[in-house]
Formats: structure tokens, sequence, C-alpha cells
């Protein structure tokens, strides 16, 4: 079987935001991959490691940068790479119409891709790809297994979480509690730099944005900062209380 | 036509609709306000829900008893299709923003997800989201004749019930057959408030010391003030709180009036779901801890120490 996995590239949790011409600057500031995406990686490479003959082929969409994050997929064991290059931003559903066509080209069966992204926090790329394939998805998903062409495991719902079964072809997202991913090793990063790495371009995917993104601006909530020292715990426990009570007005 | 899709829960309409009822009011469009249920025995839903539009449709179904992202986009799109919708609103559920992107391949139309302002000009829709784990606000715009937006919990202010019911429609339905079966649910305990509809949140990180902590100080505390819990990732990881307690980026993005963080030091994760909070309580050991730079209040000490005695103030 092959399995395409989604890879974004984002700014790192440590790195502070900055925005210029309108956008959030990302060229000087450290680029990862979406944590969201690795636990795909590492779920493909962990289903292959147990015995399930699979092609893993990690896909992203984006500028020229992007393909450090695609390095850092086939460092982890991915086995090749496609990176459709583009200096235009696309919505989710656009997207969905490149990772759709992709799957059908390389006959994936199965398409991994990170939940919440952080850089658009954006949750739609999945279900838009799946809805585009006809095939079902499950999202949210924290423990996954494979027998034959049936996907049995657990994710999370509005309300708790579900135990599921599903046939594939599926689309599946990932999330925190999945797995814990690897980090590539020096000779695994070695070998990677001779896999696959290969370049499409975005026209053939014949896309027309569906939103116009407007603006950005950061805006910081200004705060109180009333901090106090609580070394006289009962002394700093009432002056709080009071605080919430007669200030802020926020408890009875 | 707006056509708002009405979530609920435990045979009450959500919070989220009254909260989507308010975006679309705002509009002050002229279009109808059309609310669609959904599910199996939910005649008392729609008839809540009547009192706050202009009409309500209706799909009662046995087929319909177990949500799936399938079904409900289906029917939906069948619903905005059939009633020449021009704005879809969405809740931004975990299932609302699973089922939408559906919707809106179905639709041709645009996804304007996890909406916090929202206008409409003709066509053109302009909304504001947030961003980079909501470090950052964007405003996006679509033109087309229908655009689907998901509304984000707990932003827009819950639109209250007028006194006279809207007329209900029973609608017929295609619907797919659901390939994504469940065989098993782990509900979240519901003993205590909601944690994405409460006022106030308290929630606790590693400074709680232990599950044993957690108990003793936020959920004591959180009994107190009628609030629901909380906790970050690194505590849920650690197995002391279930997930479904979890506040952050892959948890729950919460917005209450007061947010009281007990020994949270303050990852950007776990920032990225809180900081739309209204005031922000923290108390931790460390003054470096980033939680204090977005807190309005806070104590910098022992919460071992400290949590029993704001139990004691309160009390008093």
């Amino acid at each position: 079987m092959r399995i395409l996995t989604y890879i974004r590239q984002v700014l790192d949790a440590e790195e502070s935001v900055h925005i210029a011409n309108n956008a959030v600057a990302l060229e000087n500031s450290k680029l990862v991959m979406d944590t969201m995406d690795e636990y795909g990686v590492e779920e493909a490479l962990r289903l292959r490691e147990s015995g399930i003959e699979a092609e893993i082929v990690a896909v992203a969409v984006g500028p020229s940068r992007v393909q450090d994050a695609l390095r850092t997929a086939l460092a982890m064991g991915a086995d090749r790479a496609i990176h459709v290059e583009t200096d235009i931003r696309l919505d989710a559903i656009s997207l969905s119409k490149v990772l759709a066509q992709l799957a059908t080209q390389e006959q994936a069966t199965l398409i991994f891709s990170g939940g919440q992204q952080a850089d658009w926090d954006s949750h739609a790329l999945a279900a838009a790809t799946a809805e585009r394939l006809n095939w079902p998805q499950v999202t949210w998903t924290s423990a996954l297994e494979l027998k034959g062409t049936t996907l049995t495991g657990k994710h999370d719902a509005d309300e708790g979480s579900e135990s599921f079964t599903l046939e594939l072809p599926a689309v599946v997202t990932t999330q925190q509690g999945l797995n814990e991913p690897r980090y590539p090793t020096l000779p695994n990063i070695m070998k990677s730099k001779k896999k696959e790495l290969r370049k499409e371009s975005l026209d053939q995917f014949a896309v027309t944005p569906k939103l116009k993104f407007v603006s950005v601006e950061i805006q910081v909530k200004s705060r109180l900062n009333k901090i106090l020292d609580g070394k006289d715990a009962p002394a700093a426990a009432a002056q709080l209380v009071d605080l919430l009570r007669n200030e802020a007005r926020v408890i009875a | 036509m707006i056509l708002i899709v009405v979530e609920y829960a435990n045979g009450k309409v959500s919070k989220s609709t009254w909260e989507m009822i308010t975006a679309a009011r705002e509009l002050g469009r002229e279009a109808p306000l059309t609310a669609f249920v959904l599910g199996s025995n939910i005649a008392a839903i729609a008839d809540e829900v009547a009192r706050a539009v202009d009409q309500v449709l209706v799909a009662d179904l046995p087929a319909l008893a177990q949500y799936d992202p399938e079904l409900w986009s289906a029917a939906v799109a069948q619903i905005a299709t059939e009633g020449e919708a021009n704005l879809l609103l969405i809740g931004g559920s975990r299932s609302g923003r699973e089922y939408s992107p559906r919707v809106a391949i179905k639709l041709d139309a645009p996804l304007l997800e996890d909406v916090i302002t929202l206008k409409a000009a003709g066509e053109t829709i302009t909304a504001q989201r947030y961003t980079f784990l909501a470090r950052v606000t964007e405003t996006v715009e679509s033109s087309a004749p229908i655009a689907v937006v998901t509304i984000k919990p707990g932003v827009f202010n819950p639109a209250t019930p007028k006194t006279d019911a809207a007329e209900q429609f029973d609608v017929d339905l295609n619907l797919p057959t659901p390939r994504l079966k469940v065989t098993g649910k782990t509900a979240e305990r519901s003993s205590r408030i909601s944690l994405t509809e409460a006022e106030i949140v308290v929630s606790g990180g590693r400074g709680v010391g232990s599950a044993e902590g957690f108990t003793q100080y936020v959920e004591a505390l959180a009994d107190q003030l009628g609030a629901a819990v909380g906790a970050t990732r690194a505590i849920v990881d650690a197995g002391w709180r279930p997930y479904s307690e979890q506040v952050g980026q892959t948890g729950k993005t919460v917005q209450p009036k007061t947010y009281i963080a007990i020994g949270i030091s303050g990852a950007v994760q776990h920032l990225s779901g809180m900081n739309k909070s209204k005031t922000i309580v923290a108390i931790n050991r460390d003054a470096e801890a980033p939680i204090f730079k977005i807190a309005d209040y806070g104590i910098i000490g022992d919460v071992t120490q400290l949590v029993p005695a704001i139990l004691t103030e309160l009390k008093k």
C-alpha cells in the first residue's frame, strides 16, 4: 500500500510572531515541521514496522523553504517526498484539491494529516480531501491499528472519545497521544539526502483560491499584571480574593 | 436564506447555537433566519430553538441517532441547496469543524473556519479568525453565492429567545450509509459544568504536584466557585487527568469570563487555548513563568499553601 503524509512547515512554538507587509513574517524565524504532522509520519512508520508493506510519501505545498520540513520527514524514515512549489497561500478547501489529486496519482489508500495546524489554526484539510476523494475520514485519532484493509482505533469526539472501525481508503488526522515521534538520527539524516524529493508546479492542479487573505494583526490584550508576593499566604490570598470580588467583580 | 445548523447536547440547545443566532442577527440581513435541527428524538430541541429564529427545518430520523461526518454533511448540503441558502452557519465544535469542510466541497463553497467576527455585503463575506496558535488575528474574505462558516464558540453573546415560536417543517433527506463505525464510547465526566460553557475555569498544571494535588487544589477551588476544571497537556500526558479536560492547541479552546491557572507555567500551546479569557488569574511558584505576562491578577508562591488560604478566604 501507499501512505501519504501531509507536512506543514510552521513557526517553532518558542519563536515570537512578527508581521511585515501585511503577513506573518517567517523568513528570519526558526521553522519546523508541524508537531501535528510528525504524529502522522511516525504513525506511518509504525504501521510499516508492524509488518505492513507500505511506501510512505511525504507531501507538502508551499514556497521553496518548505522542502526543509520534507527533508525532516525523509530523515524520520519516509521513502520519498513530493513538493508542490508555490508562493500562493491556499485556503484548506483549495489545498485539498492538490492533495486529492496527488492521492489519486500516487494510488494512495491512506492519508495522514495533522489535526489543528499551528500556522492557520485550521482543521479542514483532511475532511475536505476525504470528500473530494469520496473517502471516509476519522479525525483527532489517538490510537490506530491496521489489519488488512481495516483500521481500528480511538478518536476524540465532541464529548469524550469513541472507538471505531473503518475500511481503507481513508483520511486520518493525527494528534498528540497517538505516538511519540522519533528524532531523526544522524545516519538517517545522511541517508535522507539521497532520497527522492520531487518538485511539482501548482499549475497542473488547476486550483482557484476560495478565500482572500485581507490582513493580519497581532492583538495583544492589555493585562493588569497585578502580581502579588505569596510569601505570606493568608495575606496574599485575602488580597487576591478582595481584588477578584471588589475590583474585577468576577467572583461572589 | 441564512441557515444555522443547531448544536445540542443532553436534550438542550447548546450555547454555541445561541451564539450562532447572534452572529446571524448581527448581519442585519433581510433574509429569513432558518434553523436546521437534525438527529433522532429532537422535538424538544426544535421547540426550544423555534423561539429565536424565523423558521425551523426538522429532520427527526432514527438514521440520525448517531452523529457521523458523512451523514451530517450530506444532510446539511442538501438542505442548503434546496433552501437556496447563501450563508450557512455551523458550530465550531469538533464535529462542526469536522463535517463543515465536506459541506463546502459539496456546495463548491468557500469555508471560513472558526470565525470571531462576521460581516456580509452582497456576496462578500468578511470575517476575522485567529491564526498562529491564536497569537494573530487574520481577516479573510470570500465572494461566492454561498459561504460555509464555522463560528468559534464562546465569542458571540448568546441570543435570547423571543416569546413567539416560529413554524416548523419536516424535511426529507437522502442519506448515505456511514462508513465510520463507532464501536464504543467513553463519555466525558459530566458531573461538573462543561469546560467550554463555563463562566469560570480553574485549571491545573505540573505545579499542583500530583493527581492528588489536582483534586485537593484545583477541583476544590472549582467546586467552591462553581467552575469547570481544565488541565495542561503535561499533566494529561502524565495520566493525572483525562484528555477531555485539556486546554490548549490539541485540547479545548476556552474563553471564560475568568480563567484561574494553578501551577501552570504557560507554554504557548496552552496559552493558545485560553489567552482570550476576559480575566486571567495565575498562581505559580516561578516569578518568570510566561503565564504571569498574560495574567491580570496573580500570586507568586506555593500552590499548596496559597490555594487552601484562598479557600478559607472564600468561605468567610
